[in-house]
């Protein structure tokens, strides 16, 4: 047990805890997003794994990662336009479409990349790290920090400008509303389905953004079923967090260093089974919901469709 | 009626439906500035519905609505508002967990910051001309109901209404808080504001205002205008009033005359309730010292406004309402303290209001409905496995019999219309070994055909030597079918009048709390 505590060990850790922690960051972001104007989003699996399959897609021919993360949004946006048409303007059942378009993501993306790739797994080049000057050269908790992609940085500045637009901005007041109580909203001539729109095609962009970062980022290459319920952990990050981005950031770095574990664990070479560490990240969301799940708060009107003079 | 200069508002003919009923029926209304118009009806009289169409959340689907003189299609709440017509709606449209002033700025163009001073400013000078205060910085959720509908109304006053509707404004507000807003109108009115007073209150109409148009069934059946308003004192308005909600439509196709049915006065009594009680809850009101008797043969009716404890003593009787006290017997024994199905099984049977609900399970079929509180019992199950041809056989002669209008036994009893489903639901309860029966609103929501079906069927009750509680909400109805009618109100009798000729007047009076 000598490695476990060296600077090598930890370094890894941490480092390999934030990259895995910046798809559950903008999955749980979206996620609030979307769950605050009132729409339970299942679908964000779904949502990410297209994020994640045409991001590698756009970096992989056109060999720039930011054109990844770009189709990778427009992926995730053409999920979710799929489900703001049938939850939000149609009015079906949140959850049934959710589950539906998670499962049809996951054969969907499966399937085209075996067509394309069949059983060969083609990598990306290591993305190119932007190291902060000074902050870097602290040990251990430098390079695990400072030395990350550009949009890792991007990400955790979302997280405080999302905290701007919902307590400051008009918009955010709509959103909480349309989430609150609806029908308030609408008789103050603001239009719910219209919210609720942009609401869920933001939390497509920022999943779609998460799934590519996951695939080029994170892991250099796609496979299928590469999401492997990130997705899912988001939907948990945004039910604990009651509404605070800021508590998405803490819980996704909770989550990353549980992920990051198994990696870590082979760099020191200590020998247990990966099938157990790899349930750590799932435990600990039973033990956060067991914990904080009654504290939860969640919209009065989450997952039920507004219709207007609805008795 | 052509439209007058003075109207800012003005309805001509206005017509909506929903499926199966006709919520306003070519309504004319017209509504000016400095005056209080009182609209005034019992529930289901069309009220929601006509301010639906005002705030913009339902369009007319004949006539129209005249803003300014100009014929004006209301499309949304958004164009509602910018046509100076503000709400505030029966139930509370704020958001709980937004602040005052948070509330006050939705709406706003969302790529703005919300302008928190400019509102602090604007709301200031508005509550200090109205004498109102408001906390702009506490959560909806901590205010009070009343407090809340204050912050309502300010909300319609910072957008620069013209027109404000009070939509059941004083029915969740303490006496206090009733008076307030009262005082509350005046000034508003006073201010050159025009507004819309919804309410069932006869006092209230008669107090706060200066114009009165009275609703029934979703026809307007009579309007006091402000010149003769103003010479009448305040009884004479609720007397005129009252004669408006209640007296007798001329041309009423449902008037039927009250036939002249005897009881054996000598019988003993079938159904004795005495002292009957139940504890209040949340959002329903208990009933106190409810004591009546039924004999063979006679429909006591119960008139009340909605919501005054009607349903709780139907379901105390049917022992599915814990009942905190009284007594209930049915021919001479006491079954107060027996389970619903064992009252059931003594002849005493509850035709419940709630069709769809309790009443019915709408995915199975006709055939099976009709033995719903049955089941598992012989001969329709036996050991536990349902006896197809037994229950088809019987369901057939209840179809027959009680004339119900379906495709086959096997339709899903959902897809029946309401009269139809009421006939499933009156043929299950007045099937063998009915002693005492207990109709909960049965002509609510029904069309005219299955409204007098279902009447007859219950004299046919009647007459058959049963005892019948006619619970309605619809006091023609009443009249045309009880021997006796008693009032409640606020979950207690208030009083029991004989059916004769002056039954009208004094069945009215009790309700809106006078005496008899």
């Amino acid at each position: 047990m000598t490695g476990l505590f060296s600077e090598v060990f930890l370094g890894a850790l941490l480092f390999g805890a934030v990259t895995a922690a910046v798809p559950l960051l903008l999955a749980g972001l979206g996620e609030q997003l979307s769950e605050k104007a009132g729409v339970l989003n299942i679908g964000i699996e779904g949502m990410m794994l297209a994020g994640a399959y045409l991001g590698f897609l756009g970096a992989f021919y056109s060999g720039s990662l930011w054109l990844g993360f770009l189709t990778g949004a427009a992926g995730g946006i053409a999920v979710a336009l799929i489900m703001a048409l049938l939850c939000v303007r149609i009015g079906l059942n949140q959850i049934v479409i959710g589950i539906a378009l998670t499962l049809g993501l996951e054969g969907l993306t499966a399937l085209l990349h075996h067509f394309q790739f069949s059983r060969s797994y083609p990598r990306l080049p290591a993305a190119d790290a932007t190291v902060i000057p000074l902050l870097s050269d602290i040990p251990v908790v430098g390079p695990a920090f400072f030395k990350h992609h550009l949009i890792v940085y991007l990400a955790v500045a979302l997280v405080f400008a999302m905290g701007y637009l919902y307590r400051r901005t008009q918009l955010g007041l709509n959103l909480q509303a349309a989430g609150d109580k609806p029908a308030a909203l609408d008789v103050a001539g603001i239009d719910v389905i219209r919210t609720r729109t942009i609401a869920v095609l933001t939390t497509g962009a920022l999943a779609g953004l998460g799934g590519a970062y996951l695939a080029n980022v994170g892991a250099g290459l796609f496979i299928p079923f590469i999401t492997n319920g990130a997705g899912f952990l988001g939907i948990v990050l945004a039910m604990l967090a009651r509404g605070r981005p800021v508590w998405v950031l803490f819980g996704a770095l909770l989550f990353g260093v549980c992920l990051s574990l198994t990696t870590a664990m082979q760099v020191a070479g200590i020998n247990i089974p990966t099938d157990i560490i790899q349930m750590l990240p799932f435990l600990a969301v039973m033990i956060m919901l067991v914990l904080f799940g009654r504290r939860a708060s969640l919209p009065a009107a989450l997952g039920i469709a507004y219709e207007r003079g609805a008795r | 009626m052509p439209a007058d200069k003075r109207d800012i508002v003005a309805l001509e003919g206005v017509t909506k439906r929903f499926p199966g009923i006709v919520a306003n029926d070519g309504i004319d209304l017209s509504i000016r500035p400095g005056e209080v118009h009182v609209l005034l009806g019992e529930n289901g009289a069309g009220k929601s519905t006509l301010i639906g169409m005002l705030s913009g959340l339902q369009q007319p689907d004949e006539g129209r609505i005249l803003v300014d003189g100009k014929p004006t299609p209301i499309t949304s709440p958004r164009h509602a508002l910018a046509l100076g017509i503000g709400t505030v709606f029966q139930h509370m449209m704020l958001v709980p967990t937004l602040t005052v002033a948070e509330n006050l700025l939705l709406g706003g163009p969302w790529w703005q910051r919300p302008r928190t001073e400019e509102l602090e400013a604007r709301v200031a000078e508005i509550t200090r001309s109205l004498g109102i205060s408001v906390k702009l910085h506490a959560k909806v959720s901590e205010l009070s109901l009343g407090e809340q509908q204050q912050v309502e109304i300010l909300r319609a006053m910072v957008r620069n209404s013209r027109l404000l509707i009070l939509d059941e404004s004083t029915s969740m507000l303490t006496p206090k808080g009733i008076e307030e807003l009262g005082a509350l109108m005046r000034r508003l009115v006073g201010q050159g504001l025009a507004i819309v007073f919804i309410t069932h209150k006869l006092k209230e109409a008669a107090a706060f205002g200066d114009r009165i148009s009275v609703l029934k069934l979703g026809r307007k059946v009579g309007e006091i205008p402000p010149e003769r308003f103003r010479t009448l004192s305040e009884q004479e308005i609720i007397s005129e009033i009252v004669e408006l909600m209640f007296g007798k439509q001329k041309d009423d196709p449902e008037a039927a005359e009250r036939p002249t049915r005897t009881v054996r006065a000598d019988a003993g009594p079938l159904l004795q309730v005495a002292d009957l009680a139940v504890a209040p809850t949340e959002n329903a009101p208990g009933l106190s010292s409810i004591s009546f008797d039924i004999r063979p043969g006679e429909i006591l009716g119960i008139a009340g406004i909605d919501g005054n404890g009607q349903k709780q003593l139907a379901e105390a009787l049917a022992g599915q309402r814990a009942a905190t006290g009284g007594s209930v017997r049915l021919e001479g024994t006491a079954i107060e303290a027996l389970s619903v199905g064992e009252r059931r099984r003594r002849g005493l049977r509850y035709l419940t209001d709630d069709r769809l609900g309790e009443g019915t399970v709408g995915a199975f079929p006709v055939s099976i409905n009709f033995f719903l509180k049955q089941v598992g019992a012989s001969p329709f199950w036996r050991g536990g496995v349902e006896q197809r041809a037994e229950i088809d056989r019987r369901a057939a002669q209840l179809v027959r019999e009680y004339d119900v209008r379906t495709p086959s036994l096997k339709t899903p009893v959902a897809r029946l219309s309401g009269g139809n489903i009421q006939k499933v639901l009156i043929a299950r309860e007045l099937a063998e070994g009915a002693r005492a029966v207990i109709f909960n609103k049965p002509t609510y929501g029904l069309d005219l055909a299955n409204t007098l079906a279902s009447r007859q069927r219950i004299r046919d009750t009647a007459a058959r030597g049963l005892a019948v509680l006619l619970i309605s909400t619809d006091l023609e109805e009443l009249l045309s079918m009880c021997d006796r009618i008693a009032v409640i109100a606020n979950g207690s009798l208030v009083g029991t009048v004989a059916n004769a000729d002056d039954a009208r007047t004094k069945v009215g009076r009790l309700m809106i709390g006078l005496a008899a």
